[in-house]
């Protein structure tokens, strides 16, 4: 099939610059999530890989032949849209062969194809329908298998479960993952899901304002962010930040006073950072535990919820700062509660002043591990 | 749920009782409609049977279906039921086209839209016979007419357009009046298509002109039926431009079903052979009204 190569692409509209500067690596067969805040230009890039949108500057290349100026036909993607985008005067087998009819296929080939894609997708009793009678899981299979016909080196989704129900759209994640191990296809997915993106992908790029913030793999992303915007994009309930001074820097890492004057040493390089610096520390609400750890913090309970599983509590430290810990769904912390919330060390982030992580000492073990390819590199 | 379901029943039956029949309040209107459609229609009817001329006040008394059997004999009704299907046809295969193709020229960017849109929308508000009289007097005049001037320009014989072509004439002054209306009903539908539709059909391959065909004109089909039977409506009695231009004329080259009825009664003053005429157009209508309907209902349903 085909890789994908975005050097230097960017994208402006009159004075506004949407998408400065991309510079983004697909490989074959590989299934990669654009994922971002909404306003990112996670969709407008996905657009110009499509051609739909003219690309202002740079190079974009698709199984090694530049394609800026190429049109959408000619250039080997399909794409699957949001809306499902299906023609409501045709029927379904008139919506998925429709591509070939344009490409003047013969007709027996035509039919061939269709009732191939209909078969993988399990369309088979609704060919003769109108998208108009088909539920909305339904009509997003049709839309897929019009991309299937097409037989393209890149597959393009443009967030294409955002308008189903929890349940189906669940469903539907787990079929496009199979998809893409029977295909072997490129296959590029845009969305502002978290969970897509984590269950979905060998490679998330997260996006913001434009920019390309990190790449990588899920669990790299989630163990090893490369500044604040990621650490906190990543991971739900969002990452707690809390303001702490250096104490200490050591070879085996950088000891911190968090608030409340307990001492706690996070392993990571130290680099430039010297005592007396100001951090900022990143720990995830479910690296928080109610007792004691490496560290404590402690607080008052403001607001308690029950998943059953898990349980969110809301704390205000005794410095004023807000945290979010994930304590077990066990707990009997009420609101109002004194609690103290234990730190591991090795769960912590550092960040400096502009953001960016310092690098930790030891590597996650899964960090490399993606979807679909457990044990790589 | 046993234990609620007397007291849901005993709910349902105080809000019968509380229903009251709103039918007669319905009455008044029905009655003035009612009225409004069956005092001219019955009067009609009874003028198309008996004799009445105003030029001849002691020709009176019941006729019984002599001013049928004349009409029906008289090669002006048919010459003139001819007229009117050439003239509605025409102009609505002109107007659907023009209105089509000037929705997807206008649904383009480009600057000016707004202006340009407000003019070829502008027609639709110039009265019938003022722009008869501008077509008549302005443009298709052979002495001081523009296309006179045009064609003597390049040294060409200028056209005597009423006499020469009446009846083209006509339909260019009606097409011109109504290609606003078709433009605006398919501009409107025109703007519902959805973008990513037009996308999807980009990556499949569509250039223009399948765009067009495939996706753009099937799209349009709803709209384009609501325009067909509105204009047919108004199509079938127009009068205004004819009175100005032709009158009818020359011979019987423009006289439709409403000029021959307006002619007969109102310059022969033959109440009961145009009330004859009136009648059959009645049913005339009655019957493209039966098929437009339907043919939009169903139209309707599907969409």
């Amino acid at each position: 099939m085909a890789e994908v190569v975005l050097r230097n692409i960017k994208k402006s509209f009159g004075p506004v610059d949407i998408i400065k500067g991309v510079d983004i690596d697909i490989n074959d067969k590989e299934f990669v999530v654009f994922v971002g805040p909404s306003g990112c230009g996670k969709s407008t890039l996905l657009r110009m890989i499509a051609g739909l949108e003219s690309i202002t500057d740079g190079e974009l290349s698709i199984d090694g032949k530049r394609v800026n100026d190429l049109s959408p036909a000619d250039r080997g993607i399909a794409m699957v849209f949001q809306t499902y985008a299906l023609y409501p005067h045709m029927t379904v087998r008139d919506n998925m062969g429709f591509s070939l009819k344009l490409a003047k296929v013969p007709k027996a080939e035509i039919d061939r194809k269709v009732n191939e894609a209909a078969r993988i997708l399990k369309l088979d009793p609704l060919m003769d329908r109108k998208p108009k009678a088909l539920s909305g899981g339904q009509r997003q299979r049709v839309a897929i298998g019009r991309a299937i016909v097409r037989n393209p080196k890149v597959f393009l989704f443009d967030e294409p479960l955002s308008n189903l129900d929890a349940a189906l759209r669940v469903q539907m994640r787990i079929e496009i993952a199979r998809m893409h191990s029977d295909f072997d296809a490129t296959m590029i997915y845009v969305t502002h899901d978290q969970v897509e993106a984590m269950t979905m992908a060998n490679k998330i790029v997260v996006l913001q304002g434009g920019i390309v913030e990190q790449v990588g793999s899920p669990l790299e992303l989630y163990h090893h962010p490369r500044n604040r915007f990621v650490a906190g994009f990543i991971g739900s309930p969002t990452m707690n930040f809390l303001d702490v001074a250096v104490k200490g820097v050591a070879p085996e890492g950088i000891t911190i006073e968090l608030p409340g004057g307990d001492s706690l040493t996070v392993p990571v390089v130290a680099g430039a950072t010297k005592a007396g610096d100001k951090l900022t520390l990143g720990v995830r609400p479910e690296h928080l535990q109610e007792g004691s750890g490496d560290g404590k913090l402690t607080g008052t309970a403001l607001v308690v919820e029950r998943l059953g599983g898990a349980t969110y509590a809301y704390v205000k430290l005794d410095n004023g700062t807000m945290i979010t810990a994930e304590v077990d769904g066990n707990s009997h912390i009420k609101v109002d509660d004194q609690i103290q919330l234990g730190v591991r060390s090795e769960t912590c982030h550092l960040f400096a002043a502009d953001g960016l992580a310092l690098a930790q000492s030891a590597r996650h073990p899964l960090a490399d591990v993606g979807r679909g390819n457990p044990g790589a590199h | 749920m046993t234990t609620l379901a007397p007291a849901s029943s005993a709910a349902v039956a105080a809000k019968n009782n509380r229903q009251v029949d709103t039918r007669p309040l319905l009455w008044p209107s029905v009655i003035v409609l009612f009225l409004w459609m069956i005092v001219p229609l019955a009067m009609t009817l009874y003028f198309s049977v008996i004799r009445y001329n105003l030029l001849n006040p002691a020709l009176t008394g019941f006729a019984g279906l002599e001013n049928y059997t004349f009409l029906l004999d008289d090669p002006t009704l048919w010459t003139s039921l001819w007229n009117t299907l050439v003239l509605v046809g025409s102009v609505l295969v002109i107007t659907v086209v023009l209105g089509t193709l000037f929705a997807v020229l206008y649904n383009q960017e480009f600057p000016g839209r707004n202006v340009a849109r407000l003019l070829v929308i502008a027609p639709f508000f110039v009265m019938p016979t003022v722009s008869a009289l501008v077509w008549k007097n302005m443009m298709m005049h052979p002495v001081y007419g523009l296309i006179a001037s045009l064609q003597s320009m390049v040294g060409l014989q200028p056209t005597d357009w009423f006499t020469d072509y009446p009846m083209f004439s006509v339909i260019v002054i009606v097409a011109w009046q109504w290609v606003p209306f078709a433009f605006l009903i398919l501009l409107t539908a025109i703007q519902s298509l959805d973008s990513e539709q037009k996308e999807a059909a980009r990556i499949d391959g569509a250039g223009p002109f399948a765009m067009f065909f495939y996706i753009t004109l099937p799209h349009l089909s709803r709209a384009i039926s609501v325009v067909i039977m509105i204009e047919t409506i108004f199509l079938l009695t127009i009068f205004a431009e004819i009175y100005v231009t032709t009158s009818g004329g020359p011979g019987t080259a423009t006289t439709n079903l409403a000029w021959l009825i307006y002619s007969v009664g109102l310059l022969q003053f033959d109440v009961g052979y145009a009330s004859a005429g009136g009648i059959i157009a009645v049913i005339l209508a009655n019957i493209v009204a039966f098929f437009l309907v339907r043919t939009v209902s169903r139209n309707l349903q599907q969409g």
